[in-house]
């Protein structure tokens, strides 16, 4: 089927041109730069703190971050295989998208959460959870480990159902590599 | 022996959407399941689906399987037989079942085969080694009976099954070493492979698994990898430890029932192999028989849910029963369209068109 | 093997009860499937192919398949990957096709 997924008619719900996932992605499950770059936000909006980046980058047929935000940053979708359409500007970077996402693919992204060190956002569905101020290995989009992050909140859903989203604080330097943790099994575990 | 309006055979999301629609429109229908419970494929399946509101997407498998069994139990008119198997369909409209301790005859006006898919086994060297399981039996152990299927994974294919399997293997605390995909491309979905790979699963495209090693059981996989023309290129040998091999390698639709019931079939690559001639309204050449779901061509639950909804209505409808039906099977068409319209249902369009042109029920 | 802690999922296990396998005595829980029970206590391999005696152990988990073919309470091709466990059962492996003992 993935031979159909590379098409330079892709677009979002404006209409607008955009571009299909890159043969390296398709290939590897690695968004290559190109990629990465299309979903950044502006560096005049990244100064303005916690942003959503939507690392979707195929039409499929899904569409609840749409109607996950409240804040009306992420259009609705004309056609549900549609790429997800943000508008950076009305993004507060809330996270109630995040553990919508059945992709896990919404990450939130403060460059400027304090000198030097950037907030990052994700959902994390494994065991353990970690703890509020726990020290975790930092891994990037390949697993590898890059560093490290503290732990500044887990959101736990009430239902076991509901994905966790934990708060993460890297270097700065990480924001746009670090996208997973690891979490020590701790205490005789 | 006992009569009904619509029997549905199967209780996967294809299955009891069927029911819903069917019962919904004051129909009678009994719903037969060989399992003792409701939910087929979605009762393994932890992660969370795509699709829209209407067919419940960011909703897991296990979630759609719990909410559609109730609203199935609660609904009135409804004869629930499970842990019945359903064995041939004769003339008469009588279909045979095979309950836990007798066999059983059912008259029915209509009849909807929901029946799923089976897996598809990959041939290679020592591929009847115990360890080496179909990807839903790695899931049903895990997930269904809460047992680990081994320590460390091989994973066969890098279709949606494959990722998502080998995503669950990890939530299950298993290793998976890799996925192993015989295509230059990943055939799943980018954000489920996103998920693994970050999980530090490698997936190596243009590779297969050339034989399974252990004398006993699965100790070890040798991979290869494959030229441009799929062949396997000697020399390039690589040993994966790992306790089992895990094959993703696809589904062919269960159609037996509709062959011997004497529905018109097809073979549609595009579709998973054989499957029956149906139109529209999921109605097969046989004029009481409507399919829906994967029996019907393999695809996805959401897909599979309004299939079931349009084969319920149309089969009530077909009764008498067509209380604002063309309404409600127009907004299902509307749905099955918009799921099927992006890339990704590509290959379902041009199955479904081969099906019109070369498998005319006439 | 048994998963103890799951992100998502809760399992309810059965009663624990005791069975025999090849005459040891193992434990698992009632209602599971007999291959889930015996998987958990590390058991692979269900039975040896009639012809060439290759070891076999589940493939399909669902019953479609008859890889799993056992002999249980001395009844042959049983199987194992959906039928129930219950205390006191006698499971051996089945040798080629199998016969009533
Ligand atoms: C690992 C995995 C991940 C998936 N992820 C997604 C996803 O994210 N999103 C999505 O939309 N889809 C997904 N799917 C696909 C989806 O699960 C299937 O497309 C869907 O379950 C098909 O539904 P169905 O009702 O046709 O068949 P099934 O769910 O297979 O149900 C068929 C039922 O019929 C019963 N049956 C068969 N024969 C008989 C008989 N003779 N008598 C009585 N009963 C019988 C079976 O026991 C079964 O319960 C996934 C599938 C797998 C395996
Ligand atoms: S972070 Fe909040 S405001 Fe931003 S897109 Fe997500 S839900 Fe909307
Ligand atoms: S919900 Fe996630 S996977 Fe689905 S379209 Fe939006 S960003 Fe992509």
């Amino acid at each position: 089927m993935s031979a159909e997924t590379r098409r330079p008619e892709d677009r979002g719900p404006s209409g607008a041109r955009r571009p299909g996932p890159s043969e390296a992605l398709i290939r590897t499950g690695l968004p290559s730069a190109e990629d990465l770059e299309r979903v950044r936000p502006s560096a005049e909006r990244l100064t303005h703190g916690a942003v959503a980046v939507l690392e979707c980058f195929q039409r499929i047929p899904c569409d609840p971050c749409a109607s996950s935000c409240h804040h009306g940053a992420i259009a609705a979708f004309a056609d549900i295989n549609d790429l997800p359409s943000m508008d950076a500007e009305r993004c507060n970077g809330c996270g109630l998208c995040v553990a919508r996402c059945p992709g896990l693919a919404i990450f939130i992204v403060d460059e400027h959460h304090a000198p030097g060190e950037a907030l990052i956002k994700l959902a994390y569905e494994f065991l353990p959870l970690p703890a509020r101020d726990q020290v975790v290995t930092a891994l990037d989009r390949a697993g590898r480990e890059v560093g490290q992050a503290r732990v500044v909140r887990v959101q736990r859903p009430k239902e076991k159902t509901d994905t966790p989203v934990v708060w993460i604080t890297v270097p700065k330097d990480l924001a746009w590599t670090v996208r997973h943790i690891k979490v020590e099994v701790s205490h005789g575990a | 022996m006992k009569s009904v309006e619509i029997a549905v055979v199967g209780a996967g999301p294809a299955g009891l959407s069927a029911t819903l629609a069917a019962a919904g429109q004051g129909a009678s229908v009994a719903l037969i399941e060989r399992d003792e419970h409701l939910g087929g494929q979605l009762v393994k399946q932890t992660h969370k689906f795509f699709g829209s509101a209407r067919q419940e997407a960011g909703t897991r498998g296990v979630v759609i399987a719990r909410r559609l069994g109730q609203a199935v139990r609660e609904q009135a008119g409804i004869d629930l037989r499970l842990a019945t198997t359903v064995l041939g369909y004769y003339s008469d409209k009588v279909l045979y079942l095979e309950e836990p301790d007798r066999l059983a005859k059912l008259q029915a006006e209509r009849a909807i085969f929901a029946t799923g898919a089976s897996e598809r086994m990959l041939i290679f060297g020592n591929n009847d080694r115990p360890g080496v399981y179909g990807a839903g039996a790695v899931q049903t152990l895990m997930n269904v009976h809460g047992v680990m299927p081994g320590r460390r994974v091989l994973m066969i294919g890098a279709g949606n099954i494959g990722l998502i399997v080998s995503y669950q293997l990890l939530q299950a605390g298993v290793q998976v070493a890799a996925i192993v995909e015989a295509a230059p491309r990943i055939g799943g979905y980018l954000v489920h492979a996103a998920k693994v790979r970050r999980a530090g699963v490698p997936i190596l495209t243009g590779h297969t698994v050339k034989e399974a090693v252990g004398e006993e059981a699965v100790e070890a996989a040798v991979i290869w990898r494959l030229d441009e023309q799929w062949r396997p290129v000697p020399g390039t040998e690589e040993r994966v430890d790992c306790d089992v091999i895990c094959l993703a390698t696809g589904l062919s639709p269960l159609g037996e029932l509709m062959w011997q019931a004497g529905c018109r079939m097809a073979y549609v690559p595009e579709l998973g192999g054989h499957v029956p001639w149906h139109d529209d309204d999921l109605r097969t050449s046989h004029e009481d028989i409507y399919v829906a779901g994967d029996a019907s061509g393999v695809e996805e639950a959401s897909a599979a849910m309004v299939e079931g909804r349009i084969a319920g209505l149309a089969a009530a409808r077909s009764l008498g029963h067509d209380r604002d039906v063309e309404e409600k099977l127009g907004e299902a068409r509307r749905e099955l369209a918009a799921l099927r319209a992006g890339p990704t249902g590509e290959k379902i369009r041009r199955g479904l068109e081969s099906l019109r042109q070369g498998g005319d029920g006439r | 093997m048994r998963i103890t802690d799951h992100p998502i999922l809760d399992f309810k296990p059965g009663r624990l009860v005791r069975f025999t396998f090849e005459g040891r005595e193992i434990e698992g829980y009632e209602g599971e499937p007999i291959a889930a029970a015996l998987h958990a206590a590390g058991i692979r391999v269900l039975r040896r192919s009639p012809r060439l005696h290759r070891p076999r152990g589940f493939f399909c988990a669902i019953g479609n398949c008859s890889s799993c073919l056992m002999v249980v309470d001395g009844v042959p091709n049983v199987r194992v990957c959906v039928e129930r466990l219950r205390e006191g059962m006698r499971v051996e492996r089945q040798e080629g096709h199998g016969e009533l003992k």
